[in-house]
């Protein structure tokens, strides 16, 4: 279902922190931080995975010149069990919060819910995001670290990144959010957890159908339409769900994924990124700075996540997904 | 679009495992562990007065010693994701999946941690291992308990 | 002499590939295929043809997987043939302790002094 925010919640301003091998991507140029410890100097994985979170949300903060005491609410997740990381970031914070999973998707739902907050009159600012630190999500979905087993060509490379963004009320000056889609949960029968591409194009699909529909819009009323992870084949199964659908060639080109884009053409990660902090990061730097600069006009931004654990794998479940998308706009 | 014509579309996009090289790299590093793992028995053999027989065992525990070290230096993935099941297969690779194992969870002690998840990966070759000689030892001491067979 | 090492790398090789077609054909996890090949290793023992194997390969038969269920049905059907019925299950780890008191010593050992590490290259 289409959202229209008559207010246009704006969003003020990104923070993203990276890890050591994000440097290789090609958006680490917009990154705030590029940390060379992939744990922030702290004992575990997920305590540096909460240290990103923080230093994310303070840099969104410091671009505004706002602090702590000024934010009325946080909306975030990630992809640990319970998501521990985000709810002890919250709580050094010390901002109100709502933990929000939606798996990579968790990006788009929680700047969904902040803006239904700042349309609602409740907050004046909000912060709103999503991460993944690579370790400590591999060993939550798949092996140890330095476990060898051979990964296909279909799989993806966990981030390790934190994206937030401060929403507040419109402003003229910055990209605004004019309407969201909150996705299905859709099921397209696919079950492999090395595949994930795959199972989220059909969600994505269904996302930027409907929002088109409901907005009544074409595709090229769009600069870009970024998905978040879909990786270099769930990219191109999207783009032939589309031409199924009748969407011209060259109106292809207008849709982009951070996930294939993320790190190059290098092969060593297979089909490209995936991760909650992988959409979060490229949505929050690249394509805010670019909307600011004036590049982008109106993005449809649409986060895909893959709603499995580990447990719906082992018990032989398939793997449902969903995408939420925001249009943005900028004068 | 329906389902059965997005896995059909799926089907069309997604690239099949290069079966060849696979195969040939599985071959090349398998082929190349247990030439080492010969160089280490005939060690054993020459300088310990173990016999053909009896360096197994010795053999096996050096493998799994390698495989510590190339593990813990971050090096053991790398030649799995080269070489599948060509070092998946050696007991190189029965020892990485416990000490990978090992490694990652040391953030959760040495008990509830190390100790609880082990053979977290490697814990189901052991299970098939017993229960399938159990069942083996079993089934050969009926038939020589009835004469079909001798041991 | 030099023939030894060409055979424990044509053997241990070919079970590698095995090992390898069960996973690219099969889809199996790594898991399975190791569980399956464990399985076939204690099955050619019961059947006589994993010592025979041994001779000729040498360590192309001791080093891959499949050597630990031949030598879980090696222990348990020499001291089934020693003891009657309760052998099958006493002497199962008579000839295998290596590989897993070593695994389990090299892991504790290996906990106490690395980190893991999510590099690439």
């Amino acid at each position: 279902m289409v959202i229209i925010f008559q207010s246009k919640p704006s969003l003020l301003a990104g923070g993203v922190v990276a890890g050591p091998l994000e440097n290789r991507s090609i958006f680490s140029q917009y990154f705030d931080s590029v940390y060379d410890d992939e744990r922030w100097q702290m004992k575990t994985n997920e305590q540096g995975h909460r240290k990103m979170i923080e230093e994310a949300c303070e840099f969104a903060m410091k671009k505004i010149g706002v602090q702590n005491g000024d934010i009325d609410f946080m909306m975030g997740g990630d992809l640990v069990n319970q998501m521990t990381p985000t709810n002890f970031a919250a709580r050094d914070l010390e901002i109100p919060f709502i933990g929000l999973f939606s798996a990579c998707a968790t990006s788009m739902s929680s700047v969904i819910v902040a803006c239904l907050l700042t349309e609602l009159g409740a907050a004046n600012f909000s912060l709103a995001g999503a991460s993944s630190q690579h370790n400590a999500i591999e060993r939550q979905f798949r092996y140890p670290i330095n476990y060898g087993a051979q990964k296909p060509q279909t799989a993806q490379w966990t981030v390790t990144a934190a994206g937030y963004a401060l929403i507040g009320k419109h402003r003229e000056e910055f990209p605004s959010i004019e309407a969201a889609t909150i996705g299905k949960s859709v099921d397209y029968g696919m079950d492999d957890p090395f595949h994930m591409g795959a199972a989220m194009a059909p969600a994505a699909f269904q996302t930027i159908q409907s929002h088109l529909q409901q907005r009544n819009q074409k595709i090229y009323h769009y600069d870009l339409i970024l998905t978040g992870d879909l990786g270099q084949l769930g990219l191109k199964l999207l783009k032939g769900m589309l031409v199924e659908n009748g969407v011209k060639n060259e109106e292809l080109t207008l849709i982009r994924d951070a996930g294939a884009e993320f790190y190059g053409q290098d092969e060593a990660f297979q089909s490209g990124a995936s991760g909650a902090g992988c959409s979060a990061a490229v949505f929050f730097s690249y394509v805010l700075q670019q909307m600011r600069a004036g590049s982008y006009k109106r993005v449809l931004l649409v986060a895909t996540g893959a709603l499995l654990s580990p447990l719906s794998y082992q018990q032989g479940e398939t793997i449902p997904c969903t995408a939420h998308a925001i249009e943005i706009t900028m004068k | 679009m329906e389902k059965e014509q997005y896995q059909q579309l799926e089907q069309n996009v997604t690239p099949k495992p290069p079966y060849l090289k696979n195969v040939a790299k599985a071959f090349l590093v398998g082929g190349l562990i247990c030439a080492i793992g010969q160089a280490v028995s005939l060690f054993y053999i020459i300088f310990f007065n173990f016999t053909e027989a009896t360096a197994g065992n010795p053999t096996v525990a050096t493998m799994v010693f390698f495989a510590m070290i190339l593990t813990g230096l971050g090096l053991y993935k790398k030649i799995g994701q080269f070489a599948g099941a060509g070092s998946a297969v050696p007991v190189t690779g029965f020892g990485n999946a416990v000490i990978s194992a090992a490694i990652e969870h040391r953030s959760e002690g040495l008990v509830l941690g190390v100790g609880g998840n082990l053979f977290k990966l490697a814990g189901s070759v052991v299970l098939f291992g017993v229960v399938s000689a159990f069942f083996v030892a079993l089934f050969k001491y009926i038939l020589v308990t009835i004469g079909v067979v001798s041991w | 002499m030099v023939m030894t090492f060409v055979f424990a790398f044509i053997v241990g090789g070919i079970i590698c590939v095995i090992g390898q077609l069960l996973m690219d054909i099969g889809n199996l996890t790594p898991g399975h295929t190791l569980s399956t090949l464990v399985v076939l290793g204690a099955i050619l023992d019961g059947m006589g043809l994993y010592e025979p194997l041994i001779n000729f390969a040498g360590a192309g038969a001791t080093v891959p997987i499949t050597s630990f269920g031949n030598s879980l049905t090696h222990g348990a059907m020499a001291e089934a043939e020693k003891h009657g019925l309760v052998g099958v299950l006493t002497g199962m780890f008579e000839v295998t302790s290596s590989g897993i008191s070593a695994a389990i010593i090299f892991g504790f050992i290996g906990a106490l002094i690395f980190k893991p590490k999510g590099n690439i290259d």
